[in-house]
């Protein structure tokens, strides 16, 4: 049984007119300073935009800084992989834009399920980001007379998308990794790679430490600080099968979860509507198509069911361009869940192509005829090559084959408005925290928050932290990091010691499919239940059959992926009791049982417009439910419509 | 697990650690499908091992789509294998026929150590880039984005040097284990842009010195390295480093 709290979470938000509020919150924040900041240690876990931005920003500011990454250069984090673009209201192209429209946008794109002082804040931030970065050097796409050029992206009406080709992450990413090494040049900052966090250390109710477990060579080792920033990714390869680098994982968030900090709408999971389709059982990834291949790229399936004919075949007048039927203003560039809903249900209803019928066609025919296929190999170049590596297809002579799959996670650990988790000092930036997508993020808007949260709000909530309390000094000789160390190793030991017949990565596929059968684009009551259940026994026979080769001592891959699912099979158990707790539709959540007649979620503003916000209440007991009440006075909710 | 018709024999270096010696172990792989990539046929065999109670081979990976620069692997004596502008990630057994034998090693270089197996330490590349591959500007003192024109020919240009993935398959494919490639990249990226202007000639100073110092070979212009770079990155670069180089020291700081 779900117990729901009776105290209500305080998300610390600021009051007054919504464009003034962190104007207002920043005059009131505590300043450290400069001559005293040298006498502060941050530790920053994971390097991607988020962690990246916040270490090298923080480290220019005078305070010592540590970052920690799992993978062998911060350069890799999989922040890298993101692919079209970056949103800003800068209303270059002269089309309407402003903050209050990404602000509005954002919100409704969300479903309604976000804090609307976060969301505005970050719309506000969205202009600064892109000249941080321009003056970092990161070659943005540009017009012939040197200006800055926009696309398009889902769920807007204006032109707001920075790009970097289909490699904005890429760009975005190197800038804030290039700040990094500059940082760690002038000897405020030193990079810790191969590292992977296994626990938060919390002295007398603060984040002062951290465990992390060096990859090399299997070396438990300590850090302490004067606040931790998690800044570690969202938690999509709990499906398995994900756009997400095979290295992502939960593990961080989750450690932090058990040491107090509250685990926000879990169930809040992105599937993006355009990625290459599953083809086989051997397949360790899936490789997105960018949704800015929607600005020129017209989704379509056969009207005719099991239509078998070659696409060229078809003549438009059999053709059914769903989306562009459905959804006239925003055709192709509706947001993402409604796009991967509407891909699915034509699929379910047998409309499907491709080998299976799990697949929709993504058409550049029109746009190549119209601008030429120089004009889209310009746009979409690396992209299009992509797809014929995995494929053996070329795309610029038959239509992309698409389906929906596991892109982005919104929920995550939860923070107030000065992005600080449950437990004082220790900070969640970026994708792992829950704060600014609600329930359904609209695409180029995770490179915007990352940044947002790294460059522009950490650096002034991380300084406000430290100022406000007195910190007694605590080095890593305290005897709460012998305790962490002590339970770290305890856990290593046992897994390398079930030594039973399974691999670790068999189970981790079989908690995907479970997650992505019960828990994935459509959701129910009955199949929560079950899949609670199915989670339970899977974890029960993974501590009695999991094998794990070799020894903690060494790199040791396998037993990295071990800890990972092993923590994955506790956090699926969350996710589906957040679903299932859940009881209305909103954005990425899909519940069957509540949905319009067009098969568009049906919010229930009067029992759930709230963040639940979950609690660890110690080992195999039933989770803690939280709520912050969420309120809406700029941007009224109304049922969402792309029609 | 797999649901293909390929057989393949495999001869992998092994390695216990960076002090270790390490030799070439022969495994077979059965049932391979054309559509798997190079790694999930490299996972069959993982699975395998683990079943037999040896202990998985270690070959360091991420994205799997081409992009973070983590994975490498010299397939049949080149970086990333036989297929162009290629990632080991993206490269699909397609490319092999059944009954292939196929030589899996490290990369090979002074500067890129070998941690187990297949894994090898590729920090020499971060301390290259942290002696300037930068534009010095902390965060909050941007003018607007639009207040830098820049023509788009060279930000078109520029972009393609910064398309760099930092893998080191120029230093692997080298036959001097030179980075040049690699340091050209980052160097052209801020020479073509009005950004990197003001500290053109310290750049690519500092960059070229610690390059050195990490114990990377000379280039002696094979071309080498852009035949076996993933993402196309041209040895255009490499001149123009030597250009920016030869700039730096003679006009120095005018």
């Amino acid at each position: 049984m779900t117990t729901t709290a009776s105290s209500v979470l305080d998300g610390r938000c600021p009051t007054g007119p919504i464009s003034e509020r962190w104007e207002k919150r920043k005059n009131e924040l505590k300043l450290v300073s400069p001559t005293n900041k040298r006498k502060y240690e941050i530790l920053v876990v994971g390097t991607g935009l988020a962690g990246a931005s916040a270490a090298a920003s923080l480290a220019e500011l005078g305070y010592n800084v540590k970052a920690f990454c799992f993978q062998d250069t911060p350069r890799r984090a999989h922040s890298i992989a993101a692919q079209g673009g970056i949103n800003a209201a800068k209303n270059y192209q002269n089309d309407g834009d402003s903050v209050f429209r990404l602000f509005a946008d954002t919100i409704k794109g969300g479903d309604f399920r976000s804090r609307e002082s976060n969301v505005h804040r970050l719309a506000e931030l969205s202009v600064n980001i892109i000249d941080q970065c321009v003056a970092q050097g990161v070659p943005f796409a540009r017009e012939y007379g040197g200006l800055l050029s926009n696309r398009t992206f889902g769920g807007a009406l204006v032109s707001r998308t920075f790009y970097a080709r289909g490699q904005t992450g890429q760009q975005l990413l190197l800038g804030a990794y290039s700040a990094l090494m500059r940082q760690q040049h002038v000897g405020r900052l030193k990079v810790f790679a191969r590292r992977e966090m296994l626990d938060v250390v919390v002295v007398d109710g603060v984040a002062r430490g951290i465990v992390v477990r060096n990859l090399v060579t299997g070396q438990l080792e300590t850090y302490s600080g004067h606040a931790v920033l998690l800044c570690t990714g969202g938690y999509g390869t709990v499906y398995y099968l994900s756009t997400n680098a095979k290295g992502c994982n939960v593990t961080a968030n989750w450690r932090a979860y058990k040491r107090g900090a509250y685990f926000a709408n879990p169930c809040y999971t992105q599937i993006h509507p355009t990625c290459i389709p599953v083809h086989g059982d051997y397949q360790s990834k899936l490789t997105l198509m960018s949704e800015s291949l929607r600005n020129d790229g017209r989704v379509w399936v056969p009207a005719k069911m099991g239509d078998q004919r070659s696409p060229d075949q078809i003549p438009d007048a059999d053709r059914d361009y769903y989306l562009e039927r459905r959804y006239p203003t925003y055709g192709n560039m509706a947001p993402r869940d409604v796009a991967s809903r509407a891909a699915k249900e034509r699929c379910d209803l047998g409309y499907g192509v491709g080998a299976g019928g799990q697949a929709v066609y993504l058409d550049f025919t029109d746009a190549i005829r119209r601008d030429g296929e120089a004009a889209i190999r310009a746009r979409y170049g690396n992209l299009f090559d992509m797809y014929h590596k995995i494929t053996d297809e070329n795309p610029y002579s038959s239509p992309m084959r698409i389906y929906p799959a596991v892109h982005y996670t919104m929920g995550g650990l939860w923070v107030d408005y000065h992005l600080q988790s449950t437990i004082p000092g220790l900070f969640v930036l970026g994708e792992a925290n829950f704060s600014d997508h609600g329930s359904n993020r609209l695409g180029a808007s995770a490179l915007m928050q990352g940044l947002a949260d790294g460059y522009f709000v950490a650096p002034y909530t991380v300084g406000d932290h430290i100022a406000s309390r007195k910190l007694a000094p605590v080095t890593t000789d305290h005897p709460e990091f012998e305790r962490c160390v002590g339970e770290t190793r305890a856990r290593i030991y046992k897994l390398l010691n079930v030594n039973g017949r399974r691999s670790a990565d068999s189970f981790h596929r079989e908690l995907g499919k479970l997650m992505w059968d019960y828990c994935g684009m459509s959701r129910s009551e009955k199949g929560l239940q079950q899949v609670i259940q199915k989670i339970r026994g899977l974890r029960e026979e993974f501590w009695q059959n999991v094998k794990v080769p070799g020894s903690g001592n060494a790199l040791n891959q396998n037993l990295e992926q071990a800890g990972r699912v092993a923590d994955f099979l506790e956090f699926g158990e969350l996710l589906a009791l957040d679903a299932l707790t859940r009881r209305e539709s909103c954005g990425g959540h899909f519940r069957e049982e509540y949905q319009t007649k067009d098969n568009d979620t049906l919010r229930d503003d009067a029992n759930f417009s709230h963040v639940a916000a979950w609690r660890f209440a110690g080992e195999n007991q039933d989770p803690v439910r939280h709520v912050e009440p969420l309120s809406f006075q700029d941007v009224q909710p109304v049922q969402r419509s792309y029609k | 697990m797999s649901d293909g018709s390929m057989s393949l024999t495999l001869k992998i270096w092994r390695q216990a650690d960076a002090s270790s010696q390490g030799d070439f172990r022969v495994y077979k792989v059965h049932g391979i499908s054309p559509d798997q990539s190079f790694l999930e046929m490299l996972d069959v065999l993982n699975e395998q091992l683990i079943q037999q109670g040896e202990e998985p081979v270690a070959f360091d990976h991420d994205c799997r789509e081409g992009i973070c620069g983590m994975c490498s692997l010299m397939i049949n004596g080149q970086a990333h294998g036989p297929e162009r502008t290629t990632t080991t990630c993206q490269l699909h057994m397609r490319h092999f026929r059944s009954g292939d034998t196929i030589v899996i090693e490290p990369w090979r270089a002074k500067a890129f150590p070998v941690l187990r197996d297949l894994v090898v330490d590729r920090s020499a590349f971060d301390r290259i880039i942290s002696k300037g591959g930068y534009v010095s500007v902390n965060t909050g003192n941007a003018p607007d984005g639009n207040a830098i024109l820049i023509p788009k020919e060279n930000a078109d240009k520029a972009f393609e040097a910064a398309t760099c993935i930092g893998c080191g398959a120029c230093v692997a494919a080298c036959k001097n284990a030179s980075a040049m490639l690699f340091v050209s990249a980052k160097v052209s990226q801020m020479a073509m842009l009005p950004q990197g202007q003001p500290e053109r000639t310290m750049r690519v100073q500092s960059m070229v010195a610690q390059m050195d110092a990490e114990g990377f070979g000379g280039c002696t212009n094979t071309n080498e390295c852009e035949a076996a770079c993933p993402v196309g990155i041209s040895v255009e670069n490499i001149a123009r480093l030597n250009r920016e180089y030869l700039r730096a020291v003679t006009v120095g700081r005018s």
